[in-house]
């Protein structure tokens, strides 16, 4: 059963996956994009896997491409959750 | 004029520390590393050399690769710069069965929890020629970049690879070697129901008693370069690779050929390779896997190639000690070959108490000897055998 989207549950989804891919906690706000920190493709591809295990919506394909933040990954969950 | 192939670093990860001079001088002393029977690398802890993000991204047998190639960069005077462009050096690896640790988590996955689920990173990290690239990755090589497949003499087989890249021109210098960490579920299983692993759990090669391998984990990788550039920028030269000779039984799938005619014709290949007769070797590093089949046939082997000079040579297996690294075996063992020459020691064979019947060559049972040599040139061969029937042997000698 998917938990229900809400702009606090994503966030906090997404805060605590990020250290699990070498992020660095206190670097990690809304508006760090994600090649300052270092998250490429293939975590992206790690971080939709936990949002869709949580959440049921996948971020595939040309979403993904857009995403440059850490807040566009949190605002598309809810876009496209919603 | 020719290209001469020298070996300016060496670095290692093995079941008897990190380091390739603890390989050397533990293993120079009689110590095992094996326990329960398996030769795990206990003293190894990614997290101490890797960082989270590269921890994540290497299988395990990837992680050795790295770790031993920081040593041997280091070792080669390469840390802080690289000597030659970067698309002249090439990043070229042994492995067995590359990573299989990975794969069996993802179908663990895959089984328990759905197709969702299996880790993106699992192909990546599974793929034999991961090592090799992590390595290019790692260093900033720019060259040829492959991982060299097959089954436990990849080690030697990349090594010799990448001597022949270098005496072609087509690269200046190779980080190569090899790494294995095939100490899973699956493969013990599927090792242990060939009949290939020791019940006992203990690795005596040659010994009558001897029931198989015991399995192990690891990597080493070295350094090459021309001799002429090295000695230009002023590098520690550790010896020369001297030769590479290669076969096929084209026999059995497992089973070595019982005359031991693949592997000899390797080891007369490595010596033509090399320009060296039976006379000037003074040490063989060889298989010696501890299965009835492999000592036995190797034996042969040894007596067909090397003739009565084969009785007269000290003969140990660095197995006795670590186990049976797989697609490492090669290249950690030419590893310890070189520094064992440089040290004018044939380390020893362990758990050696009672040779079988036929095993009549002195295999240095139960602790080191020196090599009394004068001034002859420290020349050995390392040998190296795999499922499939391959049949490597590199020939090297200590500076």
């Amino acid at each position: 059963m998917a938990n229900a989207i809400t702009e606090e549950a994503v966030q906090k989804t997404v805060y605590e996956a990020l250290p699990q891919f070498g992020v660095d906690e206190g670097d990690i706000t809304r508006e760090a994009t994600f090649e300052d920190l270092d998250v490429d493709s293939l975590d992206l591809a790690e971080l939709s896997q936990i949002i869709e295990d949580e959440y049921g919506v996948a971020l595939k394909g040309d979403d993904v491409g857009k995403i440059k933040t850490v807040g566009d990954a949190i605002d598309l969950v809810i876009q496209k959750g919603s | 004029m020719s290209r001469e192939v020298v070996i300016t670093g060496v670095g290692a990860v093995t079941p008897l520390g990190v380091g390739a001079r603890t390989l050397h001088e533990r293993w120079s002393a009689g110590v095992v590393g094996i326990t329960d029977g398996k030769g795990v690398a206990t003293e190894f802890d990614p997290t101490e050399h890797l960082s989270v993000k590269e921890v994540r991204r290497a299988d395990r047998f990837t992680q050795f690769a790295l770790v031993a190639g920081d040593e041997a960069l280091a070792e080669a005077g390469w840390s802080e710069e690289l000597p030659y462009e970067g698309d002249k050096i090439a990043s070229i690896l042994g492995t067995g069965i590359g990573g299989i640790g990975t794969l069996e988590r993802g179908k663990e996955i895959l089984i328990e929890s759905g197709a969702k689920k299996v880790p993106p990173l699992s192909v990546p990290l599974m793929m034999s020629n991961a090592a090799a690239a992590a390595v290019s990755m790692r260093f900033k090589l720019l060259g040829p970049c492959h991982g060299i497949v097959s089954a436990c003499s990849g080690g030697a087989d990349a090594i010799g690879a990448a001597k022949m890249m270098i005496e072609s021109g087509l690269v200046d210098a190779v980080v190569t070697g090899g790494s294995e960490a095939a100490l899973t579920p699956l493969s013990n299983a599927a090792f242990g129901a060939l009949d290939a692993l020791s019940k006992q759990g203990i690795s005596r090669p040659f010994d009558k008693d001897r029931d198989g391998f015991v399995m192990g984990e690891g990597g080493a990788i070295l350094i090459l370069e021309t001799r002429e550039n090295a000695e230009k920028r002023g590098a520690k030269i550790l010896g020369t690779l001297k030769g590479y000779g290669a076969s096929a039984d084209a026999y059995h799938l497992t089973a070595p050929d019982k005359d031991g005619g693949g592997p000899s014709r390797a080891m007369k290949a490595a010596m033509l390779n090399a320009g060296i007769t039976p006379d000037d070797i003074v040490y063989v590093n060889a298989h010696g896997t501890s299965t009835g089949l492999n000592d036995a046939a190797e034996t042969k082997a040894l007596k067909m190639a090397l003739g009565d000079r084969a009785h007269e040579i000290p003969i140990s297996s660095l197995k006795s000690s670590i186990g049976h690294l797989l697609g490492a075996a090669g290249a950690v063992e030419a590893v310890a070959t070189i520094l064992a020459l440089r040290d004018r020691i044939a380390p020893p064979t362990l758990g050696l108490e009672n040779p079988d019947e036929g095993l009549d060559l002195d295999y240095v049972p139960h602790q080191a000897k020196p090599l009394d040599i004068g001034d002859k040139p420290a020349i050995a061969i390392s040998s190296s055998f795999g499922f499939g029937g391959h049949n490597a042997v590199l020939a090297l000698e200590a500076a």
